[in-house]
C-alpha cells in the first residue's frame, strides 16, 4: 500500500539512524525488525514451553500443589493446551522462520538494501507483538484463558457458557488472532514485493538460495490464508457478541437453550482449515529450505536438484491449498469430500519425498563438516523423517478413523511441524548468529543442546505414537476415567520426564546465546565457508547491507567443490563458474 | 542488538572474501539504474508501489471469497429440526433498500474522480521528475480538485451505506435477525470499512499536498489508492449484486 | 560425531520400531465386522512405510558417517548439481507407493461409509452432551418421537435430558438409557446427534469413530461380532468434563438383546 516518504528514505539508506528510538524500537531496517521478531519468537517459545511443562506435570501429578499456581484443574488444562497451541503455531513457528530470520536474510541474500516497504515492516512487527500482548491477556481476565483448543472448534468457541474461560478469555483470544492476521498479511506483502521487485542483477529466480524461496513461497501461502482465518475470526466474534448464527445451531447448555439457529459447526471448520493446513506448511517451508541450504554447505557440495527443490516448493504451497479436509474425516463431511481430500493429501506428500531424497542425495558423497548448524540440519531430516511417515497413516480415512483424535496426531504434527521446524530455527540461529551479532557461539555448548534435545525430542514423541495406537485421546486432562487410557499412563510418565530433561537442557541454548553476544569468540566474514550474499558482506552488516555497493551475481548458491576452482567454494559474486554438471 | 557499524574483524583471515587476497567481491558501483545511492527513482518506486498493492488486493479478496463461500454455504444449508427429525431450511431473503442503488452511483461516479485525480497527479509527478529542479507548484497540478471531489463522494457513499443500515432496522432486520440479514450487514460493513481505508489514505495525500511534500510521493500515494478505490467500486458492484440477485 | 550420529539415529530406528512390531501397546482385538479390513490395512501401512522410514533413517545415519570430512588430504566432495533421471524414477515410485496406498483402503471407506445402513438393522440414536451419553430406541413402532431442546432437563433422567416431547404419540414408545446395548452380528444404525458442542462417539474396539455434531443427525453403522462389554470414549474437545464423558457399549446374544428391550418397553407402560 502507500509508501512513506521517500526523502527519508534516502536519509536513511545513507546513513544509520541515531538514537535509540528509531534505531532499535522503531527501527526501520529489516535487520533490526528480524531480530525484534526473533526475541518475541524467544518470549513465546518460553512461554509455550512452560505451558506444556506444566501440561505435563499435571498429567502425571494431578494432585501436586504448585507455587504460585497452585492445583492445576482440568478446565486449566485445557486453557493451557489451547495457549500452548496458540502461542507456538502463530508466535513462534510463524514468526520466527519467516517475520525474524526471513525478514533479516531474505533483503541480503537477493542483494536488496532493504525490503521494499520499510515503514510496513516496523508495523509489521508492532502489530504482531500487539496479538502477542492480547493473547496473554487473555490468561488475566475473569474466566481465564479459554478452553476450546488452538482450533477452536463452534460452538464450544461461539458460547460463552459452555465452559469456563469461554467469555472474555475466548473474545480476546479471536482479537489477538486477528491482529496476528494483519500483521502476517503485512510481513507478507513485504517479503513477495521484495522478491520480486529488489534482486540484485543477476540473481535471477533459479540462481536464489532455496531459502529465498522457501520464504517467497511462504509468504504467498500466507497471503491467501490469513484472510481467511481472518474471516473466521469475524464470523465468530459475530456469533458470540452480536447474536449471529453463522456456526451455531439450535440448541442448548447445561438445559438452558443459547439463542441462536441454524449455524453450521462444519463452516468454522472448512473456514478454518482452509486456513489451518497453508499454515503448517508455513511453519514447515523456511525450515525446509535451510535445512537445503545447511546440507550443501556442510557437506561441500551443490544441493542435490535444484530444480526439483524449487518445484517441491511450489507444489506443497500450492497443493497445500487442496487437503484441508483430510483434519474433517470424521467431521461429519460427506465420504465422498473424504476420498478427494485423502487423495490430493496422499498426493502433496510425494514433493515433501523428493526433498528428502534429494536432501540424502546431497550428503551422499559429500564432505561433512559436523558443525553445530549442521547438527541441527541432519537432525531436520531424521525428524522430519519420521514425522511425514506418520502422514500416510492418518491421510487414509479408513486408519483416521482410529486415530483421529488420538495421541498418534500428536506425535505426528509435534514431530514434523514443531519439533522439525524448531530444530530449523536452532541451526539458523547457530549458522546466522556470526553474521548477525559478530561472534561465534560457543561450540561444545551447541553440541550438547543438539544431543540432549535430538534424543530429548524422540524420547517424547516417539512413545506417543504407541500411546495412539493403544487409543489414548488427546486434549484428556486426566486418563483415570476411562479404562483403557488408564492403562496407559505409565507412557505418560515416561513422556513427562523425557519432557523435564529436554526441556531443561534448553537453557544450555539460552545461555549460550546470551553469554554469545557478550563473550563469544569474534567471528570473521564468512566463518563456515558458504557461497550465498550474505557472506560476502561484513560481519554484522551494514545499515544499507552492502556499504552502498549492489552486488552482481554470475553463479548460482551452491558452487561448492567445483572442480579446477582455487577453493572449495565459490561465492554467488565470484567470477562465473564455467564447469558444469 | 545489532549494531551498524562496518566491523570486519580478521583476528584470523582464514577465509578470502572472493578473488585471492582478501580483495572485495565483485561488486559494481552501484549503478543498477539507480541515480542516486539509496534513492530508486520514479518508475521504480510506482512499479514497486503498485506491485504492493496488488499483492495487498489479494487477502482483501480472499476475505471476502471466504465471506461469499460462507453466504453460499448458508444458504443452501439445511438444519435439524429436533421436533421432526427433518432437515429444514431456514432461509429467509432480505428486501435491500433502494438506497443502495444511490449509493452504487455515487460510488461508481466517485471513481471516475479517483481516475481523473490519479492522472492528474501523476502527470504533475511526471512533469517534476523531467525537470527535477522545479517542485511542480500545486496549482499547475490542474484547476479542478478532483482528489477533493472524490473523498467528498466517498464520503457520501458511506454515510449512504449507514442511512441504509437504519432503512433496514427500521424495516426489522438487524444483525441477528435472520442469517440473510446478518451476511447483508457482513458483506455492506466489511466494505464500508476498507473503503474507510481509501479515504484516509486520500486524506493523507491532500495532507502532504497541503505541506508541500513531493510530488512523486503524492502521485504515488494517489495512483496506488486510485487502484484500490476502483477495486473497491468493483467489489462493491459484486457484493450487491451477490445480495441481491443470490437470494 | 559422524560415528556417534549414525549409532544414535541406528538405535532409535531399531528401538522405536521394535515396539511397532512388537504390538507392546497396540489396538484393542477388533470386534467389529469392519476391524479385521481395518486391520489389515493397518498392518499393510506399516510395512511399506516403515519400510521406508527405516530405509530413510539408516540411510541418513550411513550417509553423515560415510561421507565425513576426513580431513586435509582427504578427497573433494563430488561436485554434482543432481540426476534428473533418478529424480523422474522415485518420484514415480512415490506416487505409485502413496496413491496405491490409499487406493487399496478406500473400498473399506466406501463400505464403511458410502453405503447406509441396509434395512432391518437395529437403530440406535446416540445423543451427546456435556458431559454424558445418552441412546435411544424408537420402539415398537419403529419411529423416534419428536425432541424440543426448551424441554430439556436433565434432572429427569433419560427423557428429560434428550427434551423427549411426550405429546408425540411416535415419543410413547421410545426406550432412553445411559448404557447402549446391542444384539451381536446384526448391523447397527447408529444416528448421531447433539445438543450443545461437538462431541464424538469413539469405541475402539469396534474400530468406530464419528463426530455428533449440533445441527445434524449423522447415520452411520458397524456390525459387532463379540459379546462383551466395550468402552466408549468421548473423541472431541468438548469442555471440561470431555475427560469424564464415557459410556459402555454391551454386545448380548440377540435373545438377550430382545428381551433387554422388551423389559425396557414393558417399564414405560
Amino acid at each position: 500500500m502507500a509508501t512513506h516518504d521517500f526523502a527519508a528514505q534516502a536519509a536513511h539508506a545513507h546513513a544509520a539512524p541515531q538514537g535509540f528510538i528509531r534505531k532499535y524500537i522503531f527501527s526501520l531496517d529489516h535487520k533490526v525488525i528480524g531480530l525484534q521478531y526473533f526475541f518475541l519468537a524467544l518470549v513465546a517459545v518460553s512461554t509455550g514451553i512452560f505451558l506444556s511443562l506444566l501440561m505435563r506435570i499435571h498429567l502425571v501429578w494431578p494432585n501436586a500443589s504448585l507455587p504460585l499456581l497452585g492445583e492445576i484443574k482440568p478446565e486449566t488444562y485445557l486453557s493451557l493446551l489451547t495457549m500452548h497451541g496458540t502461542i507456538m503455531v502463530f508466535f513462534v513457528l510463524t514468526t520466527a522462520p519467516q517475520g525474524g530470520f526471513g525478514n533479516y536474510f531474505l533483503p541480503i541474500q537477493i542483494g536488496a538494501p532493504d525490503m521494499a516497504f520499510p515503514v510496513l515492516n516496523m508495523l509489521s512487527f508492532w502489530t504482531t507483538f500487539l496479538g502477542f500482548l492480547v493473547l496473554i491477556a487473555a490468561f488475566f481476565v475473569t474466566g481465564g484463558a479459554p478452553l476450546h483448543g488452538w482450533t477452536g472448534y463452534a460452538p464450544l468457541s461461539a458460547l460463552p457458557s459452555a465452559g469456563p474461560g469461554e467469555g472474555l478469555g475466548a473474545d480476546l483470544w479471536i482479537i489477538s488472532i486477528a491482529i496476528f492476521c494483519l500483521g502476517a498479511l503485512m510481513g507478507a506483502l513485504n517479503f513477495i514485493t521484495t522478491t520480486l521487485d529488489m534482486r540484485a542483477k543477476g540473481m535471477t529466480l533459479m540462481r536464489m538460495p532455496l531459502t529465498c524461496w522457501a520464504w517467497f513461497v511462504t509468504a504467498i501461502l500466507g497471503l491467501l490464508a490469513f484472510g481467511v482465518l481472518l474471516s473466521a475470526g469475524i464470523l465468530l466474534l459475530m456469533d458470540r457478541n452480536l447474536g449471529t448464527s453463522f456456526f451455531v445451531p439450535l440448541g442448548t447448555v447445561n438445559g438452558v437453550l443459547t439463542g441462536h439457529k441454524g449455524g453450521s459447526p462444519l463452516l468454522w471448520q472448512h473456514l478454518f482449515w482452509f486456513f489451518g493446513h497453508p499454515e503448517v506448511y508455513i511453519a514447515i517451508l523456511p525450515a525446509m529450505g535451510l535445512c537445503s541450504q545447511l546440507l550443501s554447505v556442510f557437506s561441500r557440495k551443490p544441493i542435490f536438484g535444484y530444480k526439483a527443490m524449487v518445484y517441491a516448493i511450489l507444489a506443497i504451497g500450492f497443493l497445500g491449498f487442496m487437503v484441508w479436509g483430510h483434519h474433517m474425516f470424521m467431521s461429519g463431511m460427506s465420504p465422498y469430500s473424504a476420498f478427494a481430500f485423502s487423495i490430493m493429501t496422499m498426493g502433496i506428500g510425494v514433493p515433501s519425498a523428493i526433498k528428502t531424497f534429494n536432501w540424502l542425495g546431497t550428503l551422499w558423497r559429500g564432505k561433512i563438516r559436523f558443525s553445530s548448524p549442521m547438527l541441527f540440519a541432519i537432525g531436520f531430516v531424521s525428524l522430519f523423517v519420521v514425522g511425514g511417515i506418520s502422514g500416510p497413516f492418518l491421510a487414509q480415512p479408513v486408519l483416521d478413523i482410529y486415530l483421529h483424535e488420538t495421541y498418534f496426531v500428536i506425535a505426528h504434527f509435534h514431530l514434523i511441524m514443531g519439533v522439525a521446524s524448531i530444530f530449523g530455527i536452532f541451526a539458523a540461529t547457530y549458522y546466522w548468529f556470526p553474521k548477525m551479532f559478530g561472534r561465534m557461539m560457543n561450540e561444545p555448548l551447541a553440541k550438547t543442546h543438539f544431543w540432549l534435545t535430538f534424543i530429548g525430542a524422540y524420547a517424547i514423541f516417539m512413545p506417543m505414537h504407541y500411546y495412539g495406537m493403544a487409543g489414548g485421546l488427546r486434549r484428556y486432562s486426566q486418563g483415570t476415567e476411562v479404562g483403557w487410557i488408564n492403562q496407559l499412563w505409565p507412557i505418560q510418565r515416561f513422556i513427562s520426564i523425557a519432557a523435564f530433561v529436554t526441556i531443561a537442557a534448553q537453557f544450555i541454548f539460552v545461555f549460550n546465546l546470551f553469554w554469545s553476544m557478550k563473550k563469544g569468540k569474534k567471528a570473521v566474514d564468512n566463518p563456515w565457508e558458504a557461497t550465498t550474499l550474505e557472506w560476502t558482506t561484513a560481519t554484522p552488516p551494514p545499515h544499507d547491507n552492502f556499504g552502498g555497493l549492489t552486488p552482481v551475481v554470475y553463479n548460482g548458491p551452491y558452487e561448492y567443490s567445483v572442480p579446477g576452482a582455487p577453493r572449495d567454494y565459490v561465492m554467488q559474486t565470484d567470477a562465473p563458474v564455467t564447469a558444469r554438471h | 542488538m545489532a549494531s551498524f557499524s562496518t566491523t570486519t574483524t580478521l583476528d584470523e583471515p582464514q577465509v578470502s572474501r572472493g578473488k585471492a587476497g582478501g580483495a572485495p567481491p565483485t561488486f559494481d558501483g552501484g549503478d543498477g539504474g539507480r541515480p542516486g545511492r539509496g534513492l530508486p527513482d520514479y518508475p521504480t518506486r510506482l512499479r514497486r508501489a503498485r506491485l504492493g498493492l496488488l499483492v495487498a488486493l489479494t487477502p482483501v479478496l480472499m476475505l471476502f471469497v471466504s465471506f461469499t463461500s460462507a453466504y453460499v454455504v448458508r444458504q443452501g444449508l439445511p438444519t435439524l429440526d429436533p421436533r421432526t427429525n427433518q432437515l429444514v431450511r431456514d432461509w429467509i431473503p432480505v428486501k435491500l433498500p433502494t438506497l443502495l442503488f444511490v449509493n452504487t452511483i455515487v460510488l461508481l461516479v466517485s471513481s471516475i474522480g479517483m481516475e481523473l485525480a490519479r492522472r492528474q497527479t501523476k502527470l504533475a509527478a511526471v512533469a517534476a521528475t523531467v525537470k527535477p529542479a522545479t517542485e511542480a507548484p500545486i496549482s499547475a497540478e490542474g484547476k479542478t480538485p478532483w482528489l477533493a471531489m472524490t473523498i467528498a463522494l466517498g464520503l457520501l457513499f458511506l454515510f449512504g451505506q449507514w442511512m441504509a443500515w437504519k432503512q433496514l432496522a427500521a424495516s426489522g432486520f438487524y444483525v441477528a435477525t435472520t442469517p440473510s440479514s446478518s451476511f447483508v450487514y457482513l458483506l455492506t460493513g466489511a466494505h464500508a470499512v476498507h473503503l474507510m481505508g481509501g479515504v484516509l489514505a486520500l486524506l493523507v495525500a491532500g495532507l502532504f499536498a497541503l505541506l508541500h511534500r513531493s510530488i512523486t510521493t503524492r502521485s504515488i500515494v494517489v495512483d496506488v489508492t486510485g487502484w484500490y478505490w476502483h477495486f473497491m467500486a468493483g467489489l462493491w458492484v459484486y457484493i450487491f449484486a451477490l445480495l441481491e440477485l443470490a437470494k | 560425531m559422524g560415528l556417534g550420529l549414525l549409532v544414535v539415529i541406528w538405535l532409535i530406528t531399531l528401538i522405536g520400531s521394535y515396539f511397532i512390531i512388537a504390538k507392546t501397546w497396540w489396538l484393542p482385538v477388533g470386534a467389529s465386522a469392519a476391524a479385521a479390513g481395518i486391520d489389515h490395512h493397518f498392518t499393510l501401512t506399516f510395512i511399506l512405510m516403515g519400510g521406508v522410514f527405516i530405509a530413510a533413517q539408516l540411510g541418513l545415519g550411513w550417509f553423515v558417517w560415510k561421507y565425513r570430512d576426513r580431513g586435509a588430504g582427504s578427497q573433494p566432495a563430488h561436485y554434482s548439481h543432481g540426476n534428473t533421471t533418478l529424480e523422474t524414477v522415485w518420484t514415480i515410485l512415490t506416487i505409485i507407493l502413496f496413491i496405491g496406498l490409499n487406493l487399496a483402503s478406500e473400498s473399506i471407506w466406501a463400505t464403511e461409509r458410502f453405503e447406509a445402513a441396509k434395512p432391518g438393522s437395529v437403530q440406535v440414536e446416540v445423543t451427546g452432551m456435556q458431559f454424558a451419553w445418552y441412546f435411544r430406541y424408537p420402539g415398537p413402532d419403529g419411529k423416534f418421537g419428536a425432541t424440543k431442546p426448551e424441554l430439556e432437563d436433565a434432572s429427569l433422567g433419560g427423557a428429560g435430558a434428550l427434551g423427549l416431547d411426550t405429546t408425540d404419540p411416535a415419543a410413547k414408545d421410545d426406550v432412553i438409557t445411559g448404557t447402549m446395548v446391542v444384539p451381536v452380528n446384526r448391523e447397527i444404525e447408529v444416528i448421531l446427534r447433539s445438543h450443545d458442542v461437538i462431541h464424538s462417539f469413539f469405541v475402539p474396539a469396534m474400530r468406530f469413530k464419528q463426530d455428533a455434531v449440533p445441527g445434524l443427525a449423522i447415520h452411520m453403522h458397524f456390525t459387532p461380532i463379540q459379546t462383551g462389554d466395550f468402552e466408549i470414549a468421548c473423541a472431541e474437545l468438548c469442555g471440561l468434563g470431555h475427560y469424564k464423558m464415557h459410556g459402555i457399549v454391551k454386545v448380548v446374544s440377540e435373545p438377550e438383546f430382545n428381551q433387554w428391550l422388551a423389559a425396557r418397553e414393558a417399564e414405560k407402560q
